[in-house]
């Protein structure tokens, strides 16, 4: 399929071409750099004691953002923490996008019954606060980590389902898929290999918008006591951090907060490139998927886009 | 029109049917047993008992899912396990207090915000444009609780303008509502202005704006009422439907000000396993989105003659 390569290939020079997007994927790449690292347990153990208490930031890579209440390296919290969110952004990632891509290309394909079905079922989720949601289902399965991750995910899919489901609409009465059904392909092939990849392009922007409001959303979450319970979090850091700002300890607020302001504009750069670079058509329809907006009053716009 | 809306009003009977399935099903499979919060770990067997019978948990649970489907039926979602408060009126004096958090940063954010994204669209393409749109990136990066975290402790606590929190009814609320309202509208800004600032440049580039330009109509007429116009349609969808969520108002908000709205009451009530509260403020917001959903529709097709409504 030479348009499929064509549009890709485009993309990838086009980004390419951007000084701002580069550095902000390279950016991308230490953070997940990091998590690996903290996967196969080769980060330095946040646990262990490097200083006294409230240690303000000094040379030294343990020392470098101070120490917390107990005398523990922030720094070393920060990329336990990092691990963490990265590990919440593509676990959450990885049930949304399969989900919404296949619901709503076999609601978008088959259309009758199985379409009243799907739209229903996103109708009925999208009706209820997505907060109440998500702590409904971490109750349900036990608070933690994968509670989370599956909460978000199994929510998450919602807006990407609508947007495959209208392309696939519009897609399956177009000609090259008359000429594959021709020539023999049945639904399966015809859904999967001739529809799909003229509309994945959707699904790795919603991705990258996926794993953005993910890492927002559950340091905001894990800040309300709903997140994640124990291991280190953005979440429960900026929880602790908030009393000690009184006190005048500002190094492991603004670590956490510099560290999360990092990934979270790097991935919002690199998707605004994606979506110029993908589907210029997008543009402007999708962003609001990103907010912060599941906690606040915009949900509802997210809902409709 | 009036056979439309009541199809559409038919329409919501599914949805609402759906989430009270799924209310229903998350919050009696939930872990927690409301009975054994109340009364702690010693309760004695007939303590418990005898709970569960006052809050009718004895009963089958498809009997207490028809009794629930009652509830949704006449708006009366009982009383609270735990304050015995009747939940109507906790809802209402809740709901009036989340509005009066959300609905004036709400509304004064949409005007100054489309007021902004019109300026940044008619600079397009130089410094001004290339600036904001950099700098609603970079705002949009932060954490709503850093944004929270930081004007807490500066403007209130450190430079004493505002009280920390609090609250404080009637109108006695302002000084208490006055920086929670500077939060919300600074946070809507970078987001907003980008989808707005999007929506008023697709205008610009269509046709009828060629041919007011080509007709001799002044800039500022154009912009101010030919796309002001045709721009509405799409930031209306954007905004009505998130009303429903007004009425919410907003957890984090609430929490970090002490504000005693419905999202607080909703953060009890989940910490409490207070399932009555839960279940009828979900029934409540589920109803209300619905409701503006269709009203959304309707205010298009008023505002968009090329929408027709069948």
């Amino acid at each position: 399929m030479p348009r499929f390569n064509n549009l890709y290939w485009d993309a990838a020079q086009k980004l390419s071409r951007q000084k701002l997007v580069v550095i902000c994927l390279g950016i991308i790449a230490v953070y997940i750099f990091v998590a690996l690292l903290g996967i196969l347990n080769l980060l330095p153990d946040y646990q262990t004691r490097v200083a006294t208490g409230y240690e303000a930031p000094s040379l030294g890579l343990a020392k470098l953002l101070g120490t917390d209440i107990f005398g523990r390296s922030v720094l070393y919290k920060i990329l336990a923490g990092t691990k963490t969110a990265m590990l919440i952004g593509i676990l959450v990632t990885s049930i949304s996008v399969p989900l919404g891509v296949t619901l709503g290309a076999v609601a978008g394909y088959y259309g009758g019954l199985v379409d009243v079905g799907i739209v229903w079922l996103y109708t009925v989720i999208s009706s209820v606060p997505y907060i109440l949601m998500v702590i409904a289902i971490s109750y349900v399965i036990g608070k933690g980590l994968v509670a989370i991750c599956l909460a978000m995910g199994l929510l998450g899919w919602v807006g990407l389902c609508r947007l495959i489901r209208s392309e696939v609409l519009k897609n399956r009465n177009l000609e090259y898929v008359a000429a594959a059904r021709v020539i023999g392909a049945n639904d399966l092939q015809i859904i999967f290999r001739h529809i799909l990849p003229n509309v994945v392009h959707l699904a790795i922007i919603s991705a990258s918008l996926q794993i953005l409001g993910a890492i927002k959303s559950e340091v905001i979450l894990t800040f309300l006591g709903v997140g994640i319970q124990d291991g280190a979090s953005w979440g429960s850091m900026i929880s602790d951090a908030t009393g000690e700002l009184v006190q005048g300890i500002w190094w492991p607020l603004a670590g956490v907060v510099f560290t999360m302001f990092l990934i979270i504009y790097a991935l919002n750069v690199v998707s605004d490139a994606l979506r110029d670079a993908l589907d210029p058509k997008l543009r402007g329809s999708t962003e609001v998927v990103e907010e912060d907006s599941q906690l606040g009053a915009k949900e509802a716009a997210v809902q409709k886009a | 029109m009036v056979g439309y809306i009541i199809r559409r009003l038919l329409y919501i009977i599914p949805t609402i049917f759906g989430v009270a399935v799924l209310v229903f099903v998350l919050f009696t499979a939930a872990g927690e047993d409301p009975v054994r919060v109340a009364l702690g770990q010693h309760a004695t067997p007939q303590a418990i008992a005898d709970l569960e019978a006052l809050w009718g948990l004895d009963q089958p649970l498809w009997r207490q899912f028809i009794s629930f489907l009652g509830q949704i039926v006449t708006f009366n979602y009982g009383e609270s396990y735990f304050t015995g408060e009747v939940l109507s009126e906790a809802f209402a004096s809740g709901a009036l207090v989340s509005l009066s958090l959300t609905l004036p940063p709400f509304v004064f954010g949409l005007v100054l915000n489309i007021a902004i994204a019109m300026m940044i669209a008619y600079y397009r393409d130089t410094w001004i444009d290339r600036f904001s749109t950099a700098t609603a990136v970079i705002s949009m990066s932060f954490s709503y609780l850093v944004y929270i975290i930081a004007m807490q402790y500066f403007l209130a606590y450190e430079f004493e303008w505002f009280p920390i929190n609090g609250y404080a009814p009637g109108w006695d609320a302002l000084p208490y509502l006055a920086l929670p309202w500077l939060i919300i509208i600074l946070v809507s800004i970078g987001p907003d202005v980008r989808i707005y600032r999007t929506i008023f440049l697709n205008e610009m580039q269509a046709n009828y704006v060629r041919t007011a330009r080509a007709k001799g109509v002044s800039e500022r007429s154009i912009l101010f009422i030919h796309i002001l116009k045709n721009a509405m349609i799409p930031i209306l969808t954007f905004t009505i439907v998130a009303v429903p969520f007004l009425i919410l108002g907003s957890f984090l908000m609430e929490r970090f000000f002490s504000i005693p709205g419905l999202g607080d009451l909703m953060i009890t009530a989940i910490n409490n396993g207070d399932f009555p509260v839960l279940k009828g403020m979900t029934m409540y917001i589920t109803m209300t989105y619905a409701l503006f959903n269709l009203l959304t529709d309707l205010l298009i097709a008023a505002v968009d003659p090329r929408v027709k409504l069948h």
